[in-house]
């Protein structure tokens, strides 16, 4: 049926997840790019569901709920960055550094 | 078994329940005497009695010993089984009555001679302590049981050597004892595993029943064991080579050095021969060398003592020597013999080791009086002091003919029996008539240096100082009165065991007759002709006259200047003075050497090159460079994390699927 062109966008999405976090600065966008990955996965969920039975959908709903609060928990700590930083560009934070 | 062996608890309980009373007073009222004196003697009194009931039970029912008395189960590991358990027999009854007979006069005597002594309590906690693993020593009923009380009077004897040790030299005496000892109880332990290995068991009356299945005469393994328990004599008992200690030893407290280093500790290694007899006899080869070694010492430490003046030094290398006859009566095979001498010993030595203490005491008081220095223990400080201890004087004389055994002293019969059994064996092979001329020689010697003792200390004119001689007194009579008993016991002691031409005789030989039957026929038939062994006796007679003759005929008290006035030595008398340079040789030999080896290889090369240097710093310094590299890979750019995040995913990926 449609599996592999489903899972061949899911990858193609994944990727470009991928990318985005290693290449922007940009801490909203790099959640973006957490978000697509999520999204990838989920898809790749719903269409494997067609063939391995229905847990695969439940398990894209249990992926929506932990990205929700992820956004949630997330969104806070950009906000409390940006309180802190006035900025939100990754190369300025830079605490952990050894 | 009869119920009154069944109290055998309470011998061994009631010098630890001393030892727990005195140590606990010790630092509760560290100047209550009162107490700490009824305690501590009252324990051993009371341990005695106890040892007559067992005995009385023990002689009761003869035939059905030995009874072994386990407790509980002490070691159950894998095919290891060992009890904690008692054996009461003959051989052990003997040493019960010697170890708390004696023990308890000498802790009375304690009472007079520690009376001012600031660690009253710890002295005789001590000392109860001593007396506790002594009886576990010879109680015990396999050799584990044994060890523990090797080991303790071990820990004891040092204890008590380096008393007072606020004087670096008695510490150290101390020290050396147990370093010694140490030497000989690897040798102990040794046997032990090598008895577990060919017998599977580590008691006695298993053992020994299986022994004769399980070795063969003369056979590597008996000799191999045998000899690894004779190190552990020679350490204990100090014996050629390890004998050094004792002579040290005289650090200590007279009365310690008449309990631990004359009358019970030093015998263990000959108990330790007598109860393992069976196997010494089924290893002939280690027999003999137990006696040349025992012969040896008896020789060699008689010559030292013939040219010492430090009275407990000549009472200590006399110890040594007859610790020899000793070793030389059970390596012939003669155990009764050998123990017959340990009994009689204990008494004769323990009473000129008290007596000793005596003269000590009242010379230190007279010192005291005035605020001398001069040395308490020189003989040429004492001299003529018949006239002030009448009573010491005495029974000294009376230790000293047993010592040198005229005949009818307790000394006499049991020397005699040894020399007599080195004798017989001699049909076999005429090493061993080698044997008697170095046991006789050595008679001849103890009778010397004996009456030569006595002479400079009793005899001629008074030495001690003309301030001093008016302080000089008979010591008082808790300490007199067990010298009084040592003296009556140093007489009597021989009527035990007579020789085989009087009547009533060998009745100690007949009595350990349980305890050595297994060996019995394993020694060759030894048996001297009626004529022989009265021809023995009177070369021995003879011996022991002509060495007091001699003595008191060549040595000339009235010429003997005092101490700091005395001229050096020369030639032969100062080697003998100086010990044969022993230990110079042993420290020139031995202790130089580990000790370059400790500083140079093991200290510079290996302490601080190999752990310090490469182990310790080098470790330190990988360390740092892990973690260099570690937080350089910390930059703190999250890309970068993200980064190996993705690349560490993907290589999982790629090995697990």
């Amino acid at each position: 049926m449609l599996l592999g062109p489903a899972l061949s966008v899911s990858a193609i999405l994944f990727s470009l997840g991928v990318l985005g976090v290693l290449l922007r600065r940009n801490a909203i966008v790099i959640f973006m790019s957490v978000e697509i990955m999520l999204n990838a996965v989920n898809l790749s969920f719903v269409a494997l569901a067609e063939q391995l039975g229905r847990e695969g959908q439940v398990i894209v709903f249990f992926v929506m709920a932990v990205a929700a609060a992820e956004a949630a928990v997330g969104l806070a700590i950009i906000i409390a960055i940006y309180r802190h930083k006035e900025s939100v560009n990754l190369n300025n934070i830079n605490l952990l550094s050894g | 078994m009869p119920s009154s062996v069944g109290w055998i608890w309470l011998v061994i309980a009631l010098p630890f329940a001393g030892f727990l009373a005195n140590g606990l007073l010790a630092f509760v009222r560290p100047h209550g005497k009162t107490t700490v004196s009824l305690v501590g003697s009252g324990v051993l009194v009371a341990a005695f009695a106890v040892s007559l009931v067992v005995m009385s039970g023990l002689a009761g029912a003869v035939d059905a010993a030995p009874f072994v008395v386990t407790y509980w189960s002490w070691m159950p590991v894998g095919d290891l089984q060992v009890d904690f358990s008692f054996q009461v027999d003959q051989l052990s009854g003997v040493m019960l009555m010697v170890v708390t007979g004696v023990g308890a006069l000498i802790h009375v005597f304690s009472i007079g001679y520690m009376r001012d002594d600031a660690g009253y309590a710890r002295y005789f906690a001590y000392l109860n302590l001593f007396v506790f693993f002594m009886l576990v020593l010879i109680l015990g009923a396999n050799f584990p049981m044994m060890f523990v009380g090797w080991e303790g009077v071990g820990l004891c004897s040092y204890l008590l050597i380096g008393f007072w040790f606020q004087d670096k030299v008695n510490a150290d005496a101390g020290k050396k004892a147990f370093i010694m000892n140490r030497i000989g109880d690897f040798g102990f332990l040794i046997a032990m595993f090598l008895i577990f290995q060919a017998a599977g068991t580590l008691s006695f009356v298993d053992l020994f029943e299986q022994a004769p299945r399980l070795f063969t005469i003369n056979g590597s393994t008996v000799t191999l064991i045998t000899l690894s328990l004779f190190l552990g004599c020679t350490g204990k008992s100090a014996q050629i080579p390890l004998y050094t200690w004792l002579p040290d030893a005289m650090a200590g407290p007279t009365p310690v050095s008449a309990l631990i280093h004359a009358a019970t500790m030093v015998t263990a290694g000959v108990y330790l021969v007598a109860r393992t007899n069976v196997l010494f006899a089924m290893a002939p080869w280690s027999s003999f060398v137990v006696a040349t070694v025992g012969a040896a010492t008896a020789l060699f430490a008689a010559t030292i003592a013939l040219k010492q003046w430090d009275i407990k030094k000549i009472l200590a290398y006399s110890t040594v020597s007859q610790l020899g006859y000793m070793f030389m009566g059970v390596g012939v095979g003669a155990y009764a013999a050998g123990i017959f001498h340990l009994v009689t010993h204990a008494f004769f030595k323990a009473l000129l080791f008290l007596g000793s203490g005596s003269v000590i005491y009242a010379l230190h008081r007279a010192y005291h009086h005035t605020g001398s220095h001069a040395d308490a223990q020189d003989v040429r400080n004492m001299g003529g002091l018949r006239r002030y201890m009448p009573w010491t004087f005495g029974l000294m004389w009376v230790a000293t003919l047993a010592i040198a055994g005229i005949p009818g002293f307790s000394g006499f019969f049991s020397k005699d029996g040894i020399l007599a059994a080195a004798f017989a064996r001699g049909h076999d092979h005429p090493a061993f008539y080698l044997l008697w001329a170095f046991g006789s020689l050595a008679a001849l010697m103890t009778a010397f240096y004996m009456a030569r003792l006595m002479l400079y200390t009793f005899h001629g004119p008074n030495r001690t100082g003309e301030d001093e001689r008016g302080h000089l007194a008979e010591a008082p009579w808790v300490m007199t009165g067990p010298l009084v008993v040592l003296g009556v016991g140093s007489v009597l002691a021989g009527v035990i065991n007579l020789p085989h031409v009087l009547p009533a005789n060998g009745w100690l030989e007949h009595w350990l007759e349980p305890v050595t039957e297994l060996s019995v026929r394993y020694l060759p038939e030894a048996h001297l002709s009626v004529g022989t062994e009265w021809g023995l006796i009177g070369v021995a007679t003879l011996v022991a006259v002509a060495g007091i003759v001699g003595a008191v005929t060549l040595l000339k008290p009235a010429l003997l200047a005092p101490a700091r006035d005395a001229a050096k030595e020369r030639g032969l008398q100062r080697v003998l003075l100086n010990k044969w340079y022993v230990d110079e040789l042993y420290d020139a030999v031995v202790v130089r050497p580990v000790v370059w080896l400790s500083r140079t290889v093991l200290w510079r090369v290996f302490d601080k090159g190999v752990i310090d240097g490469a182990l310790v710093n080098g470790s330190a310094w990988l360390m740092r460079g892990f973690g260099w590299v570690g937080s350089a890979l910390q930059t703190g750019h999250l890309g970068w994390y993200v980064l190996v995040f993705v690349i560490g995913t993907v290589m999982l990926l790629r090995t697990f699927t």
